[in-house]
Parts: structure tokens; C-alpha cells; sequence
């Protein structure tokens, strides 16, 4: 028999740099146990930091802010809005876009980085995926509440009805409602059963009776066995796969909203992977906005390491990179296209009303990501989060950009406009950032936001990995010595 | 006849790290040990063999529930707009394939997303409220840091005295009775 098990630990993480000199993805000295007491005890614990309440408080009022101005707009109509012809999408459009754009970081994180076994994904993958999920909650809000009877949402989908009448599944506007709430379903269930485990990890540690039996009931009775891991290993896995070409898919029919129609500005084929490249740029961004405080909050720097940070302000840069190609070949095109709307377009952009908001995204997407060439940003923390900052804004600015300005210079000059968000506007949209924080608060305090069970795996590889180097390193020096 | 249920569901051993658990898995399966079943806090890998563990059906039910989801798309979009509700755009053919591709597609991923889920938990019994080993006090840790081995009363070789001197000779933490 061994002696009690909290006074041994039961295996250690590696050293504290890999092989490859890179900074570890697990800070050393981690155990299984150490890394279950710190992720659950932030659930489970009894005192609810102050900070959290201050910041639930806030974004709480912004919620109730964000009801007030649907609540007028379900009344009055869509009229309180700034939407006219020809700009009939306005903010509401534009948010859709860049909510639905930061979703995609979570399901890239959780499931093309884990189909590449990227080992560093583990850390960020629960709270990325809780991002896209509330991300998505947001953005299906607009264009429903665009519709101007936001009542009768049903009439999207194919159901029986005494109208008689079916959707035009010809238009990319019904694809969207199917791309969007299937990615909304399976980001749901990607999310939840990543989770069934850690949530009986927090059943099992609960102290409380209420405790024990909603995480109970939430974990529906896992237990660990050998034979569920292995057909749960496998769940995961090909939901990942799945996941993987829909993340592609969902904002490329959300560029085929604009791309389908003839106007300038829109009528491109660039358009899908630059903005599903755009996606991918905006929703890391985010995930930075979201981790760099969370860490610092709950001091979790020994798992959401410097090495996590380093990575994403890589993928920032090359998906901006991307995003900087879509830009210059969308005016090359239009140069090259000949097409007088095409160029009118164009310098309409770069000179016309909106032109400091087409030199803005330019500042926020094209050069202020140049930045993260350097080591030393890319590791300097307040420069990443400010970076993140700006991308998040710039992205915003960029669809912004390429709805107004096609929109309010068409073919006709007799239908030019003007456009201009109202105060309804900003309400509602500053109301979905309250509520999008809202509910990433209520996930932190609630539910694991790092995977345990990952985790766990995770130090036991590294381990295992660190044994085998030793035991390599000391088989050479037996050669070695046996030559002599 | 009804068989008789076993006076308990098994024995449980618990170890402390995966390289134990996996020793004495292996142990017991060369020992003839064949309904037995692991609980680790993470999954293990290399004892797939001595735990029966063939290929799964998870798979497969992805792949039914895909193509089901796949044929439901298509066909769907094709009634409905070739046969229920024809509109007549500009002549253009009433199947118009090419424009039903996004669709098919996201009822693929949606069928095969959520067969995968549901498949999953079905095979696994799950949701289930109630298991013996959860009897067991120390149990608590197995979806934390320690590993344990249950060997199920209803194996042809279990025997109550023997099979614990069995586990007690792979030096485990403890070796408890799983009570019904």
C-alpha cells in the first residue's frame, strides 16, 4: 500500500523549457491535482470576486439598455433606426458580420487545432468556444430584429403552413439562416460535450447538495469509464471534423450575401476566403481581448502562457496579412475589371464621405498588425492586448465600410444617400457587447473555462515525453561510455 | 430462468498513476479477467486489446446520420421548389442544383454533428444517474487525479476472495467492494 496521496505528487509536468526552446505550453510544477483545484476552484469557490460583480453590474446595465432599445424598436419599427433606401442595411448588417466573424477563432481553436494536434489549443479551447457560441447568439439577433416583424422569424424556415408559400432557396439569405443555426447547434454541442467531463470533475468536488446535483445532472452521470473515453474520443473527434469545413462554410454563404448581388463593391469572388480569412483575424483578436485580462484576473499565466499569447499574435498577423491581400486585390480588380461603377466605387472608398473609415481600417488592419513582426511585441503583453484592441475595431470598421459605401453610391446618381447610425443604433449594438459579457462572466463563474480533463492529458504526454528524452539522454551516455 | 444477480457489482482497485493502471489492466487481462472496466481522469491509450475495446459505432452513425442528412437537404429544397412551390424565374430550370449545394451541405454537417452526439451518448448509456461504483467513497477522485480498475462480479473467473488477492498482489492504493 502507498502512503496518502496529498503528500506525493502523482507526476509532475516537464521542465520548464520543451525541447525546442520554445516556452512551455504548462507552467512546470503543475499537477493533475493542482490544475483541477485551480481551474474548478474559481467555480466553486463560495466568494464572487469583487471585480466580477463591478463588471457583471455594468455589462447588466447595458443589457437592460440594450431591452429599453429593442423594446422601442419592436414598438415603433425599424424607422428609429438610421436604415433608408438605398442604405436598407445599416448597422444591423454590419454587426451581424463582425459578431458572427469573432465566433470562428472558437471553432478554430477547438477543432482545426485540435485535428493538427496542436498541444498549446488545450488551454484556450473552453472559453474560445463559450466566445463563439455567445458570439453567435449576438450576431443572430440582427438580422432578426432587421426584419422589421421580428415575430414572424419562423417564415425563414421550411415548415407546413395555409400560405402555401415556401423559401427561395435559391437566395443566399435562406442558405445564411441554415448556415447560421447550424453552426450555433453544433458549436453547442461541440462546447457542451467537451465539457461533460470537467462537469463531473465539479459534481464530484462539489460540497453543497445544490452543487452536486445541477453539475450531477449536467455531467449526465460520467464516470470515466475506459469503454465511454473511447467512443467519446472518437464523438470528438469527427465532431471536430465536421466542425471544421462549417466553420469554413458559414462565413463563406455569409460573403455570398453580398458577393450573389451585382452591386460594386459586393459582386467579387474574393470574397469568401477574404472574409472567412477577416473571420478568423477578428475572432483571435478577440479571444486575446478576452484572455489577456481573464489571465491577469485569475492568475492563470501558468496555463495561458506566454507561449498561447506569442501564438495568436502569429495568427494575427498572417490572417492580416490575408485580410491585406483581399484588400489590395479587391482595388486591383476594379481597376483591372475597366468597369466605370467598379472604379467609381473604388475612389468613392478612398476619397468619397466614408473615407476616414476606409483609412481607419486600413490603420487598424493593415499596418497596426505589422507590429507583430517583432519578438518583442508578439511577448509583450499590453502591446498584444492593444493591438487586439484595435483589430477588433478595425474589423468592425471594415464592414462598415463595405456596406455603406456600396450601398450609398449605386448605379443611379438619382438614388445616391447618405447614411448615419442613429442613437438606437449605438444602443443596440453597444447593448449586445453588454450582452456578450454578460454571459462570458456567467461562464467563468459557473462553468470550468479552461478543459481539466485536457489538461490532465496534457501533463501526462509532456511527461511522458520528458521520461523518454531522459531515458534517451542516458542510453547515450552508456554508448558513450562503453566506447571509451 | 432469471439468472441470479451477483451479491455485487465488483471489485474496484485505485492507482495512482496511468503506467499502474495500465500494468495492472494488462495483468488482468493475462490472468483471464475479461469483464473489467477503467475510470481515469483523461483518456488512456494502449489497453484498447485488454479492455475489449474493438472499433466503435460511433463512426458509423456519423456516417448514416450525415448522408441522412445529405439526401434530407437536397430533396427537401428539391420538393419545395421543383414540385410543392414552383416559381418560374426567367425560365432558369426549377431544379436548380448548384443553389441547393450550401444547404445539402449544412444538413450534412448539422445530421452528422448531432448523430455524433447523440450516438455517442446512447452507446455510453448516458444520461445515467445512478452506477454502483459511485458507492465507493474515493470514487470521487477518479475524475481527478487517480486511476482506478474494476473487475465486474459478473466475470466467469471473479470470486470474491481471490480476485482481491489478485488485485492486492498489483499493489494499489486500496481495493474496495462495489456495493449494488
Amino acid at each position: 500500500m502507498q502512503t496518502d496521496p496529498h503528500e506525493t505528487t502523482s507526476e509532475t509536468g516537464p521542465a520548464g523549457s520543451t525541447w525546442d526552446g520554445a516556452p512551455p505550453v504548462i507552467a512546470p510544477g503543475q499537477t493533475y491535482d493542482s490544475v483541477t483545484e485551480q481551474i474548478s476552484e474559481i467555480v466553486q469557490t463560495p466568494h464572487t470576486p469583487w471585480g466580477w460583480v463591478a463588471v457583471f453590474g455594468v455589462s447588466f446595465l447595458i443589457v437592460m439598455m440594450f431591452l429599453a432599445a429593442v423594446s422601442y424598436l419592436l414598438a415603433v419599427g425599424v424607422g428609429i433606426w438610421g436604415i433608408n433606401i438605398p442604405v436598407a442595411w445599416g448597422f444591423a448588417i454590419v454587426n451581424f458580420v463582425w459578431w458572427i466573424g469573432i465566433g470562428h477563432a472558437g471553432t478554430l481553436i477547438s477543432a482545426i487545432l485540435f485535428l493538427l494536434h496542436q498541444e498549446w489549443r488545450t488551454s484556450i479551447n473552453r472559453f474560445a468556444e463559450a466566445m463563439t457560441i455567445f458570439a453567435v447568439a449576438c450576431a443572430g439577433m440582427f438580422p432578426l430584429l432587421h426584419l422589421g416583424r421580428p415575430w414572424f422569424f419562423y417564415w425563414l424556415f421550411p415548415y407546413p403552413n395555409t400560405m402555401g408559400v415556401q423559401p427561395q432557396f435559391r437566395s443566399p439569405l435562406v442558405w445564411d439562416v441554415f448556415a447560421v443555426s447550424t453552426y450555433f447547434t453544433i458549436s453547442l454541442v461541440f462546447w457542451y460535450i467537451g465539457m461533460i467531463p470537467d462537469l463531473a470533475t465539479l459534481r464530484d468536488r462539489a460540497s453543497g447538495r445544490v452543487g452536486r446535483v445541477v453539475y450531477g445532472v449536467m455531467a449526465m452521470g460520467w464516470r470515466g469509464s475506459g469503454k465511454h473515453w473511447r467512443r467519446y474520443q472518437d464523438a470528438y473527434l469527427l465532431l471536430a471534423a465536421l466542425a471544421t469545413p462549417l466553420v469554413v462554410s458559414v462565413h463563406t454563404v455569409v460573403s455570398f450575401d453580398f458577393a450573389v448581388a451585382i452591386l460594386p463593391g459586393w459582386h467579387t469572388t474574393i470574397f469568401p476566403p477574404y472574409f472567412v480569412a477577416g473571420a478568423i483575424f477578428s475572432g483571435f483578436a478577440m479571444v486575446m481581448t478576452l484572455a489577456i485580462p481573464l489571465r491577469a484576473a485569475y492568475g492563470l499565466q501558468g496555463l495561458v502562457t506566454m507561449r498561447h499569447l506569442e501564438n495568436m499574435g502569429k495568427i494575427l498577423l498572417a490572417t492580416g496579412l490575408v485580410v491585406t491581400y483581399g484588400y489590395i486585390m479587391e482595388t486591383f480588380m476594379s481597376w483591372y475589371s475597366g468597369d466605370p461603377f467598379e472604379i467609381y466605387m473604388t475612389l468613392n472608398r478612398a476619397l468619397g464621405a466614408h473615407a476616414p473609415e476606409f483609412w481607419g481600417l486600413v490603420f487598424c488592419n493593415v499596418l497596426t498588425p505589422q507590429i507583430l513582426w517583432w519578438k518583442w511585441a508578439r511577448t509583450n503583453v499590453p502591446t498584444l492586448f492593444v493591438v487586439a484592441l484595435i483589430v477588433n475595431v478595425g474589423m468592425w470598421v471594415e464592414r462598415y465600410v463595405i456596406i455603406i459605401t456600396s450601398l450609398h453610391r449605386d448605379f443611379l446618381p438619382s438614388s445616391w444617400g447618405m447614411y448615419a447610425g442613429t442613437v438606437w443604433d449605438w444602443a443596440t449594438f453597444v447593448g449586445t457587447l453588454g450582452f456578450f459579457l454578460a454571459l462570458f462572466l456567467l461562464f467563468i463563474r459557473l462553468l470550468p473555462m479552461i478543459p481539466m480533463f485536457e489538461l490532465r492529458e496534457l501533463l501526462h504526454k509532456l511527461a511522458e515525453k520528458d521520461r523518454s528524452q531522459h531515458e534517451e539522454t542516458a542510453a547515450a551516455d552508456v554508448r558513450a561510455s562503453s566506447r571509451v | 430462468m432469471k439468472k441470479q444477480r451477483p451479491p455485487m457489482y465488483g471489485l474496484l482497485a485505485e492507482f495512482s498513476t496511468v503506467e499502474e493502471l495500465v500494468a495492472a489492466v494488462r495483468r488482468a487481462h493475462a490472468e483471464g479477467y475479461r469483464n473489467m472496466d477503467t475510470y481515469s481522469p483523461f483518456p488512456l491509450e494502449g489497453i484498447d486489446d485488454e479492455l475489449g475495446l474493438r472499433r466503435t459505432s460511433v463512426p458509423l452513425i456519423v456516417l448514416i446520420g450525415g448522408v441522412l442528412g445529405c439526401l434530407t437537404g437536397y430533396f427537401m429544397q428539391y420538393y419545395l421548389a421543383a414540385i410543392y412551390y414552383p416559381i418560374n424565374v426567367g425560365g432558369r430550370p426549377l431544379n436548380s442544383w448548384p443553389s441547393f449545394i450550401p444547404i445539402t451541405f449544412e444538413l450534412t454537417v448539422l445530421f452528422g454533428g448531432l448523430f455524433a452526439v447523440f450516438g455517442m451518448l446512447a452507446l455510453n448509456g448516458l444520461p445515467m444517474p445512478y452506477h454502483p461504483v459511485f458507492n465507493v467513497p474515493r470514487f470521487v477522485r477518479a475524475t481527478r487525479d487517480r486511476f482506478f480498475l474494476a473487475i465486474e462480479a459478473t466475470d466467469p473467473k471473479f470470486d470474491r476472495e481471490g480476485t482481491r488477492r489478485f488485485l492486492e498482489q498489483l499493489a494499489p492504493y486500496e481495493v474496495a467492494e462495489i456495493a449494488h
